[in-house]
C-alpha cells in the first residue's frame, strides 16, 4: 500500500500528450513538477497514501480516548472525602468553551474549502481563526484546571481527580498539537513551502482538527453533563 | 513563491492519484457548513438546557444526552470531515478504530460492573 517511486518513462502515454504543450508534457499521473519533477505516484488502492494513513491514525485515537473515557467513568465516583464532579462544574463556563470548539470546527471547514478553491489568503485566513479559537478553548481550559487546583483539587487528590485531568489534559495536549500545525500551515503556506497537493495538505490537518472537536463532544456530554 | 499566490494543485494526476477520494461532485457549500454548524449549536445548547431541567429522571436525561451526543457526533465526522461521501477503505479505517473502542471498553467496563452501579 506504499506509494512507489519509480523513473519516469521515456516517452509520456499518449492521452496525457494530447492535452500539454511538448516541453510541457506531464504524464497522467506525475504531479506538476514543483515538488518531485517527474516522480510518479501509484498506489495499489489508488486512493491518497496520505488521508488513508490519516483515518488509521485517527481510528487508532479512538482507542487511545476509548480508554482514557473509561477509566475516567469508573473512578468518577471515586473521590472519597475530596471534591468531586457536582462541587467543580461550571457547566456555563465549559458550554462556552464546547462553543468555541465547535465553532472551530466551523472556521476549519472554510479553510479546507478555501483550499480546495485555491484561495490561499481565504486558506490562510480561516486557519488562523481557527488556531485562535482553539487558543482560546485552550485558555479556557487551564483557568478551569486554575480554578480547580485553588479549590483543591490536585492531579493525586483522589482517583477522579487522576482520571479526570489526565482525560482532558491528553484532549488540551492534542488541541495544543493541532493549533501548532495550524500556525505551521500558514507559516508554510506564505512561504511557498508546502509541496505537493497543498489542498490535500489543509485536509489533513483539517481531519485531525475535526478529531479534536469529536472526541470533546464526547467528554463534553459524558463527563461535564452526564450526573455522577 | 509569493505569499499570494495561488494554491497549486496537481495538474496531470487528479484521476489518477487522488482517484475516488476525490469525490468533487459531493461538494458542500460555505453556507452549508455554516447551518451545519449552526445545527451544532443548537444540539449543544439542548443538551445544557436538558441538565438544566431539574425535573428530568435520569432514565430519561441520560439517553437524551448520549443519542444528542452521537448526533453530534457523526455529523461532524460525516459532513466536516466528508467521511459520509469519501472512500469505503476511509470509513473502514475510522470506523474499525471506533467500533473497537467501543467493543472493547464496553467489556471493560461490564467487567468492572459499571453498568450494574
Amino acid at each position: 500500500m506504499s506509494d512507489t517511486t519509480i523513473e519516469p518513462p521515456a516517452a509520456p502515454e499518449p492521452e496525457a500528450a494530447e492535452t500539454a504543450a511538448p516541453d510541457e508534457v506531464i504524464p497522467a499521473g506525475y504531479d506538476d513538477g514543483q515538488d518531485h519533477i517527474g516522480l510518479v505516484h501509484h498506489t495499489t488502492t489508488g486512493l491518497s497514501n496520505t488521508k488513508l494513513a490519516m483515518w488509521l491514525f485517527l481510528g487508532s485515537e479512538c482507542l487511545l480516548f476509548g480508554g482514557l473515557i473509561s477509566t475516567y467513568m469508573l473512578y468518577r465516583n471515586r473521590q472519597g472525602d475530596a471534591l468531586g464532579p457536582d462541587q467543580l462544574w461550571d457547566i456555563p463556563f465549559t458550554s462556552a468553551t464546547s462553543f468555541v470548539l465547535l465553532m472551530s470546527s466551523l472556521t476549519m471547514v472554510l479553510a479546507v474549502s478555501a483550499a480546495k478553491r485555491t484561495d490561499e489568503r481565504g486558506t490562510r485566513l480561516w486557519l488562523t481563526v481557527t488556531a485562535l479559537l482553539g487558543g482560546l478553548f485552550l485558555a479556557g481550559q487551564v483557568y478551569e484546571f486554575t480554578v480547580f487546583y485553588r479549590e483543591g483539587l490536585g492531579y493525586t487528590t483522589s482517583l477522579f481527580s487522576s482520571s479526570f485531568f489526565t482525560l482532558t489534559g491528553f484532549h488540551g495536549v492534542h488541541v495544543a498539537v493541532g493549533i501548532i500545525m495550524l500556525l505551521s500551515l500558514v507559516g508554510m503556506l506564505a512561504k511557498g513551502r508546502i509541496v505537493g497537493d497543498k489542498a490535500e495538505t489543509v485536509e489533513m490537518v483539517g481531519l485531525y482538527w475535526h478529531f479534536v472537536d469529536v472526541v470533546w463532544i464526547v467528554i463534553f456530554t459524558l463527563v461535564y453533563l452526564v450526573p455522577a | 513563491m509569493s505569499s499570494d499566490t495561488e494554491l497549486s494543485s496537481t495538474t496531470g494526476d487528479t484521476a489518477e492519484t487522488h482517484g475516488a477520494d476525490d469525490l468533487h461532485h459531493h461538494e458542500i457549500s460555505d453556507k452549508t457548513y455554516v447551518l451545519i454548524a449552526l445545527l451544532l449549536a443548537v444540539l449543544t445548547a439542548m443538551e445544557v438546557a436538558v441538565t438544566e431541567i431539574s425535573s428530568v429522571p435520569d432514565g430519561l436525561l441520560i439517553p437524551a444526552l448520549l443519542i444528542m451526543m452521537v448526533i453530534k457526533f457523526f455529523i461532524v465526522v460525516s459532513y466536516f470531515m466528508h467521511l459520509k461521501h469519501d472512500s469505503a477503505l476511509f470509513k473502514f479505517g475510522f470506523y474499525v478504530g471506533l467500533g473497537g473502542a467501543i467493543v472493547l471498553y464496553s467489556v471493560m467496563l461490564t467487567t468492572f460492573h459499571f453498568f450494574l452501579n
